[in-house]
């Protein structure tokens, strides 16, 4: 998982163009949106295209996302239970 | 009376303030590589920055130049600014990048932050949210600069409720670019001017070409 973690973390600031953030910057359990990184609606879409250009994971339900994407650690958790990791 | 107070012009690596260049990186540097050096010689702290697409980052850059060492932003009122922008390529550098993104069928990835860019006046919208203005704004798409174009809508708004104005060009198109962009105010901050020229064709094209740039 902590490896998946780490992974995640390069792939969304490269995907998101984070280029003031470090991945230690990044707490596996902070919020993504909001407070924490600060992400807004278009970032959410990238996470979707990231999601499945790198795990070939489809989101058919974009309600999913607000579960899906609280944080880093959700987002690893999912990929992990969808047998993608 | 309308007048100039202030310009920035940024073109073969270099950026210019007022006719004076302020910053020049390797003139072998890429645009991605200049436009980053620049921001980082600005001194500024907007992460947003570096999601924007290089139309957006040329004009947001040489409008924050244009404004550094200027008291525009605090001797008018944000919601009476207006900002009159203009190219001759509209968005077509990002178009290209989204057509890549969506032509190969199996690789078929559209990124939604670039799709975004894909308007030309999307560059007015990032400077308005960078600084809070909420004025009248216009995107014109022309051959070249053109100064009378640019006059004349300065003209129609400053008759109506807007107080000044940040206009020029901002323009990417493949490995070609460049932005001018100047700012137009009333006669009452004259005293906090480095440089004080009627708005009139004449004065935007002499300001245009008055930078003599070293490579």
């Amino acid at each position: 998982m902590d490896a998946l973690i780490e992974k995640l973390k390069t792939q969304i600031i490269e995907q998101l163009n984070l280029a003031e953030v470090k991945p230690e910057d990044i707490q596996p359990d902070a919020p993504l949106f909001g407070e924490g990184l600060g992400l807004d609606s278009i970032d959410a879409l990238e996470l979707i295209v990231l999601l499945e250009k790198h795990y070939g994971i489809k989101i058919e339900d974009p309600k999913d996302g607000k579960t899906i994407f609280q944080s880093i650690r959700t987002m690893a958790e999912y990929i992990k239970a969808q047998g993608k990791a | 009376m309308s007048y100039i107070t202030s310009y920035a012009h940024i073109k073969n690596n270099q950026v210019s303030v007022n006719g004076t260049i302020v910053f020049a990186s390797d003139k072998t540097a890429s645009l991605s590589e200049f436009l980053s050096a620049a921001y980082k010689f600005l001194g500024i702290s907007y992460p947003k920055f570096h999601k924007m697409d290089a139309q957006c980052k040329l004009g947001f850059l040489c409008t924050e130049f244009a404004l550094k060492d200027s008291d525009f932003l605090i001797s008018n009122d944000l919601s009476k600014i207006g900002i009159i922008l203009s190219n001759s390529a509209s968005s077509l550098e990002t178009d290209r990048q989204h057509q890549l993104s969506i032509s190969d069928k199996s690789n078929y990835f559209p990124s939604p932050a670039v799709f975004v860019y894909t308007l030309p006046n999307i560059v007015i919208g990032e400077i308005a949210i960078r600084h809070k203005i909420t004025g009248e704004n216009a995107f014109f798409v022309s051959e070249k600069l053109d100064a009378e174009l640019l006059d004349n809508y300065t003209r129609i708004l400053m008759n109506a409720a807007t107080e000044a104005v940040i206009e020029g060009w901002t323009e990417v198109d493949r490995s070609h670019y460049e932005a001018f962009i100047f700012l137009v105010e009333t006669q009452e901050n004259r005293n906090k001017s480095s440089i004080f020229k009627p708005l009139k064709q004449s004065n935007i094209l002499e300001l245009y070409n008055q930078t003599t740039w070293t490579h």
